[in-house]
């Protein structure tokens, strides 16, 4: 789809910190974050709720600046948000007073294109994503799942060359999930944008992705980094494979308490990555501590 | 382009939620309910007078339905009533037109940027208590003519609802859709235009209902101390002629043009907002 012959879309972070409030008093919401993502690699970040991953996003995407430390997107400064980086969130992402097709044109409508172009292309890519029958319908007259479809193509559209992803399916119900899990995978083989997708979900980071990294709780830091070496395409039936398990196993040795295990296991009541690493956490013994 | 991986079920679609209003006969039963209980609040009001009941309530000093009905007729028949109701109408329209050019700019205005937020909150906020009526003496200094200090009044009426309603409206604008505009390459601009303004809009088109309540509420008490012609006059210089029917009959020309006249803004902001009409969720 992109023309340009150079693959884009490579990320570079080096040392980001950023912490809200005065600098003295500050919390630090991000500590020392380098990361590097390759152009149209699939990365996850994995983290409990709260260690600051969705705040990782917003400063890539341009939202949040850095309070120290730079984000490089194609070796550019990132300073203000752009139509190279599109974002999708868990939910309120639409529009609710246009229709899908508006919600899908608009960022064709900010670049200029006239209306019979954009909504020609528009409806292109309903039919990709199968929501050509709904084209003139209101966001809140669909599903949960299909309004997330329609949000996925409006950003694609724009053939960004980084595809953000804040627990993008988070607030679906599983069959629907797995579902938008492969039409995922299915429209980043064709863009071959980079894609950074944050979850809380270990076998989603997993089945999606081609790394995992991994954040602490707040002051979120990069803890470890998994390398997801499952072959592609993927299916539903690689969940259940001894690889898919073996990497499993890995995220959940980083995911489990890193110095302080009472308070690792306080914060594994409250997070899903906790609930998934619960068997890890039973299988030390916590009782003396 | 394989477009192998698109799990997408054309029979799991077919069954995907659409959210609708259920509209059954219900609605045909409700408006046959309300025209009988109207008729029977008319028939018990008939019933007092006619009984002179006194009951805290005098009512052998309240004209009943059919006096006033007959005084309605005779109203409305005299060359005066086009007069009164259309010296009435052109200044809520001129008072409540001039609070909404101002009261929408500025609330947007407010609830976009700090800096103008705290210059012009604080004394909006002081006046804000003061009601309309407070201000007739000083309007009537304040302006040439009594008709301008009339519509002033009816501005100060429309002013605060519309002003309240669009702050609220802009500030409650997720945060994460203007992020997305942004996202999508939006500028200041586009952003304005197409997301804080759709986005405040139901919250200003209550506004603007609510203030065309208050600008009737503001309009009566200023064209009864002031006025000459209007509904308001009328009403208060039916008592000073002791033509009671009549006073009623102002009085319901009030409630029916202030009813109709904000049935009209809501009827024009469902027009406006389709996605509120769909969807189920009504303002």
């Amino acid at each position: 789809m992109n023309s340009s012959t150079f693959p884009r879309g490579a990320i570079r972070i080096r040392n980001g910190n950023l912490s809200f409030g005065a600098d003295a008093t500050g919390t630090d919401v991000l500590q020392n974050i380098s990361l590097d993502v390759l152009p149209g690699e699939f990365v996850a970040i994995l983290g409990p709720s709260g260690c600051g991953k969705s705040t990782l996003l917003g400063a890539i995407a341009g939202f949040a600046r850095l309070t120290r430390g730079e984000i490089f997107v194609d070796l550019k400064l990132v300073q203000k948000p752009d139509a190279d980086r599109g974002i999708v969130f868990q939910d309120h992402n639409l529009f609710p007073w246009k229709t899908v097709i508006s919600n899908v044109e608009f960022g064709m409508k900010m670049r200029g294109v006239i209306k019979a172009e954009r909504r020609a292309i528009a409806k292109e890519i309903l039919a990709r994503i199968g929501l050509s029958e709904f084209w003139r319908h209101y966001p809140c007259e669909l599903s949960g799942g299909m309004q997330q479809r329609v949000n996925l193509a409006r950003v694609l559209v724009n053939q960004p060359e980084v595809l953000l992803m804040d627990e993008p399916f988070g607030a679906l119900d599983a069959q629907t999930r797995l579902q938008m899990q492969e039409m995922l995978l299915g429209l980043w083989g064709e863009y071959r944008m980079t894609v950074v997708f944050v979850t809380h979900d270990v076998d989603e980071a997993i089945f999606l992705s081609d790394r995992v990294l991994i954040m602490s709780k707040r002051p979120g830091r990069i803890t470890a980094e998994i390398p997801v070496s499952l072959g592609r395409p993927r299916t539903l039936e690689l969940s259940t494979s001894p690889d898919f398990q073996r990497v499993k196993r890995e995220c959940l040795e980083y995911v489990r308490p890193d110095s302080n295990r009472s308070a690792a296991a306080q914060n594994m009541e409250r997070t899903s990555v906790g609930i998934l690493g619960k068997e890890i956490l039973e299988s030390l013994d916590l009782s003396h501590s | 382009m394989s477009a192998q991986p698109i799990a997408v079920n054309k029979a799991r679609e077919a069954d995907a939620r659409i959210k609708r209003r259920p509209r059954g006969s219900g609605g045909l039963f409700r408006l046959v309910h309300r025209g009988v209980a109207l008729a029977v609040f008319i028939g018990l009001w008939q019933l007092a007078c006619q009984a002179k009941l006194h009951l805290l309530i005098n009512f052998g000093n309240v004209p009943g339905p059919i006096a006033v009905a007959g005084a309605f007729i005779g109203f409305v028949q005299s060359p005066d009533a086009a007069r009164h109701i259309g010296s009435s109408l052109i200044r809520i329209f001129s008072g409540f037109a001039v609070g909404a050019i101002l009261a929408v700019p500025i609330g947007i205005w407010v609830a976009r940027s700090r800096a103008v937020e705290d210059t012009l909150l604080t004394p909006l906020e002081i006046l804000r208590p003061i009601p309309a009526v407070a201000w007739i003496p000083l309007s009537i200094l304040m302006f040439t003519t009594a008709e301008q200090s009339m519509i002033y009044i009816c501005f100060i009426g429309a002013f605060y609802p519309i002003l309240l309603s669009t702050i609220h409206g802009v500030k409650g604008i997720d945060r994460r859709l203007l992020n997305a505009a942004q996202s999508l390459g939006a500028g200041r601009w586009e952003i304005f235009w197409e997301v804080i303004l759709p986005g405040a809009f139901p919250s200003i088109v209550t506004g603007l209902s609510i203030g065309m309540g208050t600008c009737w509420f503001s309009l009566i008490t200023a064209e009864m101390m002031a006025g000459q012609f209007g509904i308001g006059y009328l009403t208060w210089e039916s008592y000073t002629l002791q033509n009671y029917p009549q006073i009623v009959v102002g009085m319901v020309l009030i409630g029916l043009l202030g009813m109709l006249s904000s049935l009209l803004i809501k009827k024009l902001g469902s027009m406006l907002m389709p996605w509120t009409r769909r969807g189920g969720s009504t303002v």
